[in-house]
């Protein structure tokens, strides 16, 4: 069976004022029909842009430089923006980070839901009531015929983020990108919606992914995890065996310094240095200079290495056993 | 709501109070005030029965009661020039004023507003150039020249359309209005076209300024996202988003519209308040100066309570926030 | 090539900005000339003993009785009008940059003290300088003109009172975000007196909006001032501004004498659109909503 989404060598460039930056360097994955991945990275590793690149909405000066998104087998890089523009929505959703930044203000929610509707199909107004109540209903929202008519000020901001995914539920894709949806919330709040998006998805057979700087927020809802550095994959692989034994030295760094993983009462573990800038990488391996296992072959860039069982990483000194 | 407007009455009634007293001090107290009561071709006796008649041997503050009371009862004084009530002397030139103003700022708005937009939405394209550069025109070049240019091209060279007067009128509520002939319409073509263009690079400018930074937002992204056109965009969400901004500078701009009215009506010879004042500011004039004074204080008073009410219809955020 | 200060940053900004360099160059150019206008013009418009009333109102390009060309001819009394442009560029912008300054000055300090203090004393400022800005600026001056009578200095006063509460409110809003922010607090927390942490610490993190501000408002004081004198109210006859010139140059208009008005405003414009160009760029390089 061919999969859902398959993304290959994608490229996206920002051209600034110092010369073209590499915010996605090649990056490949494929993503099965239901399938939930989660993408991990520092802020600046390129996770959102690999996001915006997939539904074809990176904003100038930032443009898809090389590669492939395929979607059921069907070319999106460049697609008109009128085509695009019909898969965005219908096939593929997208929710941010911030709901009170995402919703319009000073239009009712019945109104956004309307507009993302329309943006698809013509429908009368009694079969339009009925299906976004029964979205806002699915996402956990009370007493949603009468709340159409509330403006987002008017929802505390998990019922916002709510409401944002009863949005891009709306038309029913197959894939939802999610960029930090629960970044902005309360804990309590956060693992809720975790919880309510992995059976909606589970449901409806919507493939996910979530984009998030936080591995153990990933943990809880995806299968597979991919790892993000300096614009490329550097490791990736079913969640439970990263998990228990990462690869890459920067995975295994990552999965160090997450506070449940501390003995109580001692440091937590911190990767040294600070993600590199980059227009300033460094030759090869981006991670070498923050790196303890660093020798003179790591300035000569890796290669994804496939090891089977599903697990890849990009490191020419990986943990652990290696299966032959 | 109604303890608001309760409130912002209040406030209104006490900036009338120091307006009154400003003005009282600024044309009554500041040189010598029975010139502003009297002509100055009386006799002396006259002169001195006068002083008597208005109080002016009473202390400054009896005066300013008496100058108060007077107000209230609407008697402004005659005018010097048109041995008329000031009142009914501004009443009948208002109509002219009023088309004038409305005429160039419902046109500054509806064409300023959307070639705005599109100079936001499409920043580096030749059309948007060609906007801002008439705009940046319209908002450099003073007011006066530009309509010395328009007579001297359009009636003094072409003879396509008359350099002054309203042309005929109509009459509609017992009120004359040069809107209602043909005749009228090409008498207020010029002048109209001369007061807009300010106005106009005005709405270009904040339509511009503000569709720049909202396509920018996350509302927009996520409208994308969703699949909703460019179009559904910029007249659903950009343009609800920016009319807050718009319709502020829209009341405001209607009331010194009026006010710049004064110079294209003194280039154009058109025959209302703006002209007026010009007039019996260079004849000394005072009862009249007094008298719009007030007028435009008033009206500036009543265009800033509309405006922060329509504030409150457009925003929701706010509508509730002053509910409570 | 990248630049190491902000200053040097923001001149790189700039100067991709081709129309603007240009805009930057014609105002740095005509205030030269201004400047150099005695040195320069062809006649002292002033004297009226240069004038000769035969010479009036001759077109462009007219030899007059003494002996050197009237490019851009003569007004109604026989003043050459490139002369008396040039000396009304100087009035002008003489006029625009000290009623600037002093409203710059006057705006900034109440602006920035209101948002200082706060509580009673911000509330009553601003709402005074709310309600001034929500009156036309021109009745303003057009009403302070009237009532304090022609001159230089009634003239600037009444630019300054139509133009300062701009600066109030830009230097408060700016102080406003400032005060608010951790190292305002923290400066206050050390036994500095308040004024120098307003001085030395807030306004110097207003001056960007203010500048923005500024160019706008020299831009505006220049036309304010033509189109007073234009209507009358401005300088006296003594001292045609360019708005003068204009008026003077009107009623001959309708009989196809063109020049007396245009060339005028014509100078009057470039001046402006320059300045108000540059102001533009400095804008949208300062917005920080805009940047990426």
């Amino acid at each position: 069976m061919s999969p859902l989404l398959e993304v290959r060598d994608l490229s996206t460039q920002f051209a600034t004022r110092n010369g073209p930056l590499k915010a996605v360097d090649g990056v490949s994955f494929t993503l099965a029909e239901g399938e939930i991945i989660g993408l991990v990275g520092e802020s600046g590793s390129g996770k959102s842009v690999t996001g915006f690149s997939i539904l074809g909405l990176v904003d100038p000066p930032g443009r898809i430089t090389g590669g492939s998104v395929k979607l059921a087998g069907r070319e999106l890089v460049g697609l008109p923006a009128s085509e695009l523009r019909r898969i965005r929505g219908r096939e593929i959703a997208m929710v941010f980070q911030d709901p009170s930044a995402t919703l319009n203000p000073v239009l009712t929610i019945g109104t956004q839901m309307q507009l993302a509707l329309e943006a698809h199909e013509r429908i009368g107004a009694a079969a339009m009531q009925d299906r976004c109540v029964a979205v806002l209903t699915r996402v956990g929202i009370p007493d949603a015929a009468r709340r159409l008519d509330a403006h987002p000020h008017q929802f505390s901001g998990g019922m916002r983020q709510r409401v944002a995914i009863a949005i891009a539920l709306l038309n029913r894709p197959r894939l939802i990108i999610c960029d930090e949806p629960t970044t902005a919330l309360d804990v309590s709040i956060q693992a809720q919606i975790l919880t309510e998006m992995r059976s909606l998805a589970e449901e409806s057979r919507t493939a996910v992914i979530w984009i998030s700087h936080d591995l153990a927020t990933v943990s809880s809802i995806a299968s597979r995890l991919l790892v993000m550095y300096a614009g490329r994959i550097i490791e990736e692989g079913p969640i439970a065996a990263v998990l228990r034994q990462p690869h890459h030295p920067y995975t295994a760094g990552l999965l160090a310094s997450l506070p449940a993983r501390a003995e109580p009462g001692t440091d937590l573990v911190q990767i040294p240095g600070s993600t590199p800038s980059l227009f300033d990488l460094p030759p090869g391996c981006a991670f070498q200079p923050r790196c303890g296992f660093r020798t003179a072959a790591c300035t000569i860039m890796p290669d994804l290495v496939p090891t089977g069982m599903g697990r890849s990483h990009r490191c020419h000194h990986p943990l652990g056993e290696i299966p032959a | 709501m109604l303890g608001f407007m309760i409130q912002r009455l209040l406030q209104a009634l006490v900036v009338m109070l120091v307006i009154s007293a400003l003005v009282f001090i600024g044309v009554y107290a500041v040189g010598n005030p029975i010139d502003v009561l009297i002509s100055p071709d009386a006799t002396q006796a006259i002169r001195e029965a006068a002083i008597k008649a208005y109080g002016l041997d009473q202390p400054l503050w009896k005066q300013y009661l008496d100058f108060l009371a007077r107000l209230v009862r609407g008697d402004f004084g005659r005018s010097f020039i048109y041995n008329m009530p000031v009142l009914d002397l501004i009443a009948s030139r208002i109509p002219a004023t009023l088309e004038l103003t409305l005429v160039a700022v419902l046109g500054a708005t509806f064409l300023g507003v959307p070639l705005g937009m599109y100079a936001g939405y499409r920043p580096d394209s030749v059309l948007a150039k060609i906007i801002m550069t008439v705009s940046i025109f319209g908002f450099s070049v003073p007011t006066f020249w530009i309509g010395l240019v328009l007579i001297f091209t359009f009636a003094v060279q072409l003879g396509w359309l008359p350099a002054g007067n309203r042309g005929d009128t109509a009459t509609l509520f017992g009120v004359e209005w040069s809107l209602l002939t043909a005749n009228g319409w090409k008498h207020l073509l010029l002048p109209a076209l001369n007061l807009s263009l300010f106005k106009f690079a005005m709405m270009v400018r904040l339509a511009r300024a503000g569709t720049r930074e909202t396509m920018l937002t996350d509302t927009v992204r996520f409208a994308r996202a969703a699949g909703e056109s460019e179009f559904t965009i910029l007249r659903r969400h950009v343009l609800r988003l920016i009319a807050i901004p718009i319709v502020t500078v829209f009341g405001l701009e209607f009331g010194s519209t009026m006010a710049f009215a004064v110079v294209t009506e003194t280039i154009f010879s058109w025959p209302g308040v703006g002209k007026l004042i010009i007039d019996s500011i260079s004849s000394l004039d005072r009862p009249v100066m007094v008298a719009y004074l007030m007028l435009v204080a008033f009206f500036f008073i009543i265009i800033n309570l509309l405006v922060d009410l329509s504030y409150a219809a457009l925003d929701p955020r706010l509508r509730t926030r002053r509910a409570t | 090539m990248s630049a190491t200060t902000p200053l040097a940053r923001f001149w790189d900004d700039f100067r991709a900005n081709t129309l603007a360099v240009i805009a930057l160059g014609v105002v740095i150019a005509i205030v030269l000339i201004a400047l150099a206008a005695p040195l320069i013009a062809p006649q002292n418009p002033y004297d009226l003993a240069t004038l000769v009333l035969t010479d009036a109102r001759r077109p462009p390009g007219f030899v007059g009785s003494k002996g050197f060309t009237h490019w851009l001819g003569t007004d109604a009394q026989g003043r050459d009008l490139l002369s008396a442009i040039l000396y009304g560029l100087r009035i002008s912008i003489q006029i625009g940059i000290l009623a600037g300054v002093i409203a710059f000055g006057i705006g900034a300090t109440l602006g920035t003290f209101a948002a200082y203090f706060g509580g009673r004393i911000e509330a009553l400022i601003m709402r005074i300088i709310d309600l001034q800005l929500s009156f036309p600026a021109i009745l303003l001056a057009l009403v302070l003109a009237a009532l304090l009578g022609q001159g230089k200095g009634p003239l600037i006063a009444a630019l300054v009172t139509a133009q300062y509460a701009y600066f109030a409110r830009t230097a408060h809003g700016a102080a406003s975000a400032e005060r608010s922010k951790d190292y305002v607090e923290a400066a206050l927390s050390t036994p500095l007196s308040p004024r120098r942490v307003v001085f030395r610490h807030i306004l110097p993190n207003c001056m960007p909006p203010l500048i923005v501000v500024a160019t706008v408002q020299i831009a505006n004081s220049i036309a304010l001032e033509a189109t007073l004198s234009f209507l009358g109210l401005g300088l006296p006859v003594s001292e045609p501004s360019l708005g003068m010139l204009i008026a003077n140059g009107f009623q001959y208009m309708l009989s196809g004498r063109y020049w007396i008005s245009i060339y005028p405003g014509v100078a009057l414009i470039i001046l402006i659109v320059a300045i108000n160009l540059v102001g533009d760029q400095i804008r949208d390089q300062l917005n920080p909503r805009l940047r990426r």
